[in-house]
């Protein structure tokens, strides 16, 4: 159900809304205030009741993490922040950064407090200048007004809030590698467990949110958790709130839209994306490219009454509203929700290729599977497009791709492998024409 | 000649070491540092980051080649990046990368003749809802055409 709403969104469209001043005049800094008026326990408490999903794709429910976190006598706590926002078709904390940074750092603030830690690292990858600048601008603002520092707002917690940088390595998005990176070392994921919570950045326990998580904490505050949750048609699924929806690719408004979750993948590319721009709509990458693509004829097929997707059978899966459980149980992921739309004008092999060429690049090389997979994966579907694969060669990326999941340190095995398996088989007959050398209608192309 | 930063540098990096419970935490934005002042991180550099950081130069090393961004070679004055992945792809990303290998007489990942521009291609930067897309240094261009690349190159090229 499209339910637009501007909660997130409010400052985007304010002038210099990204100023203490825009940002205080629309009720800025309120929650940070009531926050330090609760118990630690009760944040984190509303932050449950909120059934805020992590934004930064796995879609953990943030009120449980944070209640991971136990006071160590001697350890410090650390609250690190992901906006290393890496996974392709994904630009959707960028805005955030840029458009209103007070709301991350408020956010940044009530979060520290709500699970005992005194310093905030938030990791934004090096090329968004824009969004560091702004951040740095936020802080510096919020330090001389004292809602950072020894005694945010008169209270006797102290807070620090500093930006921390990358330096281009997608990897460093996964939230041990992450870690790592914040440490001065390789982005290299960690063996888990431990989990960060045991064992974070510096052997602390440390949380680890996406930055759209951390921007949805003052409202969260301010709403209360249950009201905020009940924004969504997915409440009952503990999927609760309202987020940002992003569309790239064949569309023809493609951007960043804040809705109540339960909006629909179809409300999405039509509604809100205008629609198809050129041709008619052949597969959608749901959020960002890790997720398994999803083809307009696919129906929903649960007739068990206990699937969670059994009020969606028989209908088209571009009906079914954007739910992390929802679409798991779709054969798919929800992602970071930000979906990748493109038309019968391309070559759903190209898309492959694409994408094989981004894992390749990026894989960290510690797992032998993921890295001669991904590089076996592209290998291939480069032939194919060269018209120089062989059917078998075809039949090997299924041996190839499963060979990967369940076998490695990190996610971003199955993140490489799941999309490589769904392509390669819900276009079967794209890759099997491309093997017998039969011309390609969109001439192995992917623009539109 | 070893390696200094340059004075305001030397200051930035005090004020990034007291971010951090140790040194090492240190290494990446230090790095940034350096290869603002010279373009790329020079061996002399990263035994400057090892004294001042309490590492070993293998370790700042192993730092400086896992990540995309460093430099290990003099670059051009002026980077460009062209994003390839998906959703800039689906809209013209091969073309734009075409029409600045072109413009520039060179082919990604070489820099022109005169040491002004090093044209690359870049994994998603986060601006998929307005592709085609490139950056040039610190700035970010968005829903690119062809005269647009042009006046963004040319400008650049005059620049001495
Ligand atoms: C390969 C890989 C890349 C990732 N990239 C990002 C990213 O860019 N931003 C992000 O927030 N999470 C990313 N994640 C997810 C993080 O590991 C982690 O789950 C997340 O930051 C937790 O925050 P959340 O619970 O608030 O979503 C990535 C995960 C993997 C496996
Ligand atoms: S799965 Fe890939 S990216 Fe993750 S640790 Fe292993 S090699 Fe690195
Ligand atoms: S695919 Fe080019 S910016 Fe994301």
């Amino acid at each position: 159900m499209l339910k637009a709403v501007k909660i997130l969104t409010k400052m985007y469209d304010v002038p210099e809304g990204w100023t203490l001043r825009a940002y205080e005049r629309a009720g800025g800094y309120q929650a940070a205030r009531k926050a330090f008026g609760m118990t630690q326990a009760a944040l984190v408490e509303e932050m449950k009741k909120a059934n805020v999903r992590g934004r930064g794709g796995a879609g953990f429910p943030a009120g449980v993490k944070w209640g991971f976190m136990k006071p160590d006598p001697v350890k410090p706590a650390y609250l690190v922040v992901n906006a290393d926002e890496g996974e392709p078709g994904t630009f959707k904390d960028r805005t955030l950064m840029e458009k209103d940074p007070h709301r991350c750092v408020e956010g940044s603030i009530i979060a520290s407090y709500a699970i005992g830690a005194h310093v905030c690292y938030i990791y934004v990858r090096d090329e968004l200048h824009l969004s560091k600048d702004r951040l740095w601008g936020a802080i510096r603002e919020a330090k001389d007004k004292g809602y950072i520092g020894a005694r945010p707002f008169g209270n006797d917690y102290a807070v620090d809030v500093f930006v921390h940088t990358g330096a281009g390595a997608y990897i460093c998005g996964e939230e041990t590698a992450l870690l790592e990176s914040l440490e001065g070392k390789r982005g290299e994921p960690r063996l888990k467990p431990p989990f960060p919570a045991q064992r974070g950045v510096f052997g602390c326990p440390t949380t680890v949110n996406n930055l759209e998580t951390i921007a949805a904490v003052p409202t969260v505050v301010e709403m209360g958790g249950e009201a905020f949750s009940k924004l969504s048609s997915l409440h009952h699924l503990n999927d609760g709130g309202t987020r940002l929806f992003g569309v790239s690719g064949h569309v023809k408004k493609p951007g960043i839209f804040e809705a109540c979750v339960g909006l629909t993948l179809r409300e999405l590319i039509y509604d809100l994306g205008g629609g198809i721009s050129s041709g008619e709509l052949l597969g959608v990458i749901p959020g960002g490219s890790s997720c398994p693509v999803l083809l307009p004829s696919e129906r929903v097929h649960a007739p068990d009454e206990k699937s969670v997707l059994h009020p969606w059978h028989g209908q088209s899966v571009l009906d079914v509203p954007l739910g992390v459980d929802t679409f798991r149980n779709l054969g798919t992921m929800l992602g970071t929700c930000c979906a990748i739309v493109f038309s019968d004008k391309t070559c759903p092999v190209a898309v492959m290729q694409n994408l094989m060429a981004f894992y390749r690049h990026e894989s960290c090389g510690q797992c032998t599977p993921c890295r001669e997979g991904t590089g076996w994966i592209d290998r291939i579907v480069t032939k194919l497009l060269q018209g120089t694969a062989s059917l078998a060669e075809v039949d090997q990326i299924h041996d190839i791709g499963s060979g990967i999941m369940g076998n490695t340190i990190c996610a971003f095995g199955e993140g490489a492998a799941m999309p490589a398996l769904g392509l390669v088989r819900k276009f079967r007959r794209h890759f099997e024409d491309h093997a017998n050398k039969k011309p390609c209608p969109a001439g192995g192309r992917l623009q539109a | 000649m070893p390696f200094v930063l340059s004075a305001d540098r030397q200051r930035e990096m005090t004020a990034i070491l007291a971010r951090y419970p140790n040194r090492q935490a240190a290494c990446i934005p230090v790095l940034h540092l350096c290869q603002d002042q010279e373009g790329y991180v020079s061996e002399d550099a990263i035994i400057f980051v090892a004294e001042k950081l309490a590492m070993s130069p293998a370790q700042v090393k192993g730092i400086v080649t896992f990540y995309t961004l460093f430099n290990t070679e003099p670059v051009g004055k002026h980077q460009v990046w062209v994003c390839r992945t998906l959703s800039c792809a689906l809209r013209g990303a091969q073309d734009i990368i075409a029409h600045c290998e072109k413009k520039l007489g060179v082919h990604v990942g070489q820099t022109t003749r005169d040491g002004k521009v090093t044209l690359r291609t870049a994994e998603c930067l986060a601006s998929c809802g307005t592709a085609p897309m490139m950056q040039v240094d610190k700035r970010y261009y968005e829903n690119l055409t062809q005269a647009e690349v042009d006046r963004i190159l040319d400008r650049i090229l005059l620049d001495a």
